[in-house]
């Protein structure tokens, strides 16, 4: 499967000079920019673990560019890794954009459990089949 | 201001304003062309046609009258009230540029005349009798502007634009939808099949249609079952949050709950309800929505009835602010490209409503009054009805990107299936979002940046070989009547 979280995921993978056209529209505005990774892609998995602070003072998108080879050095190919833009702006507070920047080489996908209630009831579970492995492990070859 | 008063008399030789009878609404205290309203009054803008002969100021005052304490005589029972404080002031008369014997009559409401937190006694003041005033040949609700103690009392959208957008995992493009087609007829099973496709194939949202409620084809608790069947296959297949909007529309409030309560144990993110069911209703889902963390999506069915010519009934821009105050999340305010009515000024004005956090007066998108909504949630607004892939740059352009585009003939009719139509509509969006992002002029290039597009994705092209000659170009019914202020030269 491809996991089609982010602004650009039905895009081709963004190459590097894509990715940094985005990351100055964010700076452009404002925004504070932030890498995070994971190896539980789950939607619901809100915090993924940051690389480092959130960079809030930078006018260049080399500054971040840098930044994700680094990240990708240590995670690349194991984990997912996406770039968001955080507006502190009052009223929203919040993350403005956010997209795929890197993703593991295979990616198992999801399965959905049913567990059969009362009559015709279901409850339904969405679990990644990564996370069966336990963290450091589930992309592995 | 007020040129048009004419008719003012020497005062000596009146009656006094309590000897039994009828008396000109002017003359009982709703004309106060002195008036300065205050921070805390609800005001209304009205157009006010009146009928051959008579006089605007009396007929703009008898609105002001009908909409708050009076009737058609004298009644010494006022004299146990402090009466001019409930007494409604019409305090300005403008004629309506370009519209001969129509008038614009600016209203001022005390807010004790309101109970808190009330759209059913808001309305039921403001629109009540007077709609059907005979003096009146007809009579609009123009907007309102409601004082931030007023705004205060209401809770506003149950969710807001912002949580949902955290909530739903989705940022930085407007989100997708589809309204099932047929809207009549698909059993629940088949109906599932149609959101499970749409929603693999890239879409954030299906919608069940305004009249799809619990019919012989398809009873509700078939259709809940297999839409959610389908919206959790379709996030296990993508790894996104889904979700279908469960119309829970129904014949009593006890009904209503007890479809929204079987989405909610069903993992539903989202239900719907439609305006016919009432302001009470629609303002009770919206407290059960935001006690049960669930996205409130409101279909403006029926709307059009009142909203649509300009001389007669409600401006659609009244309704937006009182649905906002009432607290749905979604609502339907017009895709100007699209298959219905909505003039781009007018449709702007609209938007601006349900999104922003404070609306200056411009009267070419409509908007008559500053409004400060105080931080009250936003309400996101959606755009449905004949539009496609084809029209993205259009779409992103006028609407922005806190909006959700619903595409369902633009999904379904797909030449190779619902998925397909999805995969076409998603893969615009991205190219255009990221193409804005990158500094394109996209309204220009938009064109260009579809074909571009394209050429990694068969499904897109499809979609605009299919659509590329539909447009409606019709002219609008409701636009905005205003002068454009002269440029001050420097």
């Amino acid at each position: 499967m491809r996991l089609t979280q982010g602004c650009f995921s039905f895009l081709p993978d963004l190459t590097d000079d894509q990715i940094r056209t985005q990351v100055q529209y964010c700076i452009d505005k404002g925004w504070a920019v932030n890498i995070e990774f994971t190896d539980d892609p789950h939607p619901r998995n809100t915090y993924w673990e940051m690389w480092d602070l959130p960079m809030f003072d930078i006018s260049d998108a080399a500054a971040v560019m840098l930044e994700l080879d680094a990240c990708r050095k240590a995670y690349g190919d194991r984990h997912y890794i996406r770039i968001s833009g955080f507006d502190s702006s009052h009223g929203w507070e919040s993350v403005r954009i956010s997209f795929l920047v890197g993703r593991p080489k295979e990616e198992p996908g999801f399965r959905v459990a049913r567990q059969e209630v009362d009559g015709r009831n279901i409850r339904y579970t969405v679990e990644s089949y990564a996370t069966m492995k336990p963290e450091g492990q589930r992309y592995e070859a | 201001m007020n040129a048009i008063d004419k008719n003012v008399k020497a005062a000596e030789g009146e009656r006094s304003r309590y000897s039994a009878g009828v008396m000109e609404y002017r003359k009982m205290g709703y004309w106060q062309p002195d008036y300065e309203p205050k921070d805390t009054d609800v005001i209304a803008c009205f157009r006010v046609t009146p009928q051959d002969g008579v006089d605007p100021i009396e007929a703009s005052a008898a609105v002001a009258g009908e909409s708050s304490t009076a009737t058609w005589t004298v009644v010494w029972t006022d004299r146990l009230t402090a009466c001019e404080k409930y007494r409604a002031k019409c305090y300005r008369v403008d004629p309506v540029p370009n519209s001969p014997n129509s008038y614009f009559a600016f209203i001022a409401y005390d807010l004790d005349l309101f109970e808190p937190g009330s759209i059913a006694n808001l309305s039921a003041s403001i629109i009540g009798n007077v709609f059907g005033f005979k003096p009146l040949k007809a009579l609009r609700l123009e907007d309102m502007r409601l004082p931030v103690a007023y705004v205060k009392t209401f809770q506003g959208p149950a969710t807001g634009i912002v949580v949902e957008r955290e909530r739903l995992d989705k940022f930085g493009r407007p989100l997708l939808g589809a309204t099932v087609k047929p809207k009549l007829g698909l059993s629940g099973r088949n109906y599932g099949r149609v959101v499970y496709e749409a929603l693999k194939g890239g879409l954030d949202f299906t919608k069940d249609d305004e009249n799809i409620n619990s019919q012989p084809f398809m009873h509700w608790r078939e259709r809940f079952l297999y839409c959610m069947e389908a919206v959790k296959r379709a996030e296990a297949a993508t790894g996104e949050i889904k979700g279908t909007y469960l119309n829970v529309t129904a014949a009593t409030m006890e009904d209503m709950y007890e479809r929204a309560e079987f989405a909610k144990q069903l993992g539903s993110t989202i239900v719907m309800i439609d305006l016919v069911i009432g302001y009470t209703a629609i303002q009770s889902m919206a407290k059960w929505a935001r006690k049960n963390d669930m996205i409130l999506h409101l279909h403006r069915a029926g709307h059009s009835t009142y909203t649509r010519q300009k001389t007669h009934g409600v401006s659609f821009r009244v309704i937006a602010k009182w649905m906002r105050l009432a607290g749905v999340d979604h609502i339907h305010a017009g895709t100007v490209v699209g298959k219905l009515e909505g003039d781009p000024n007018t449709t702007r004005g609209y938007y601006d409503i349900c999104r922003e956090d404070v609306n200056p007066q411009n009267l070419e998108h409509g908007i008559f009054f500053d409004q400060q909504w105080a931080s009250l949630n936003k309400l996101m607004p959606v755009a449905s009805g004949g539009i496609h892939a084809g029209q993205m740059h259009q779409l992103l352009d006028l609407l922005g990107e806190d909006v959700v585009l619903q595409f369902g003939g633009g999904t379904i009719g797909h030449p190779m299936g619902i998925a397909a139509g999805a995969t076409a509509n998603r893969v615009a969006l991205e190219a255009m979002i990221f193409a804005r992002n990158s500094g394109r002029d996209t309204l220009a290039e938009g064109q260009q940046i579809l074909e571009d597009a394209a050429k990694s994705c068969t499904p897109l092209k499809q979609a605009l070989d299919t659509w590329k000659d539909i447009t409606f170009n019709y002219a609008s019914t409701d636009t905005p009547d205003f002068v454009p202020t002269a440029t001050v030269s420097a």
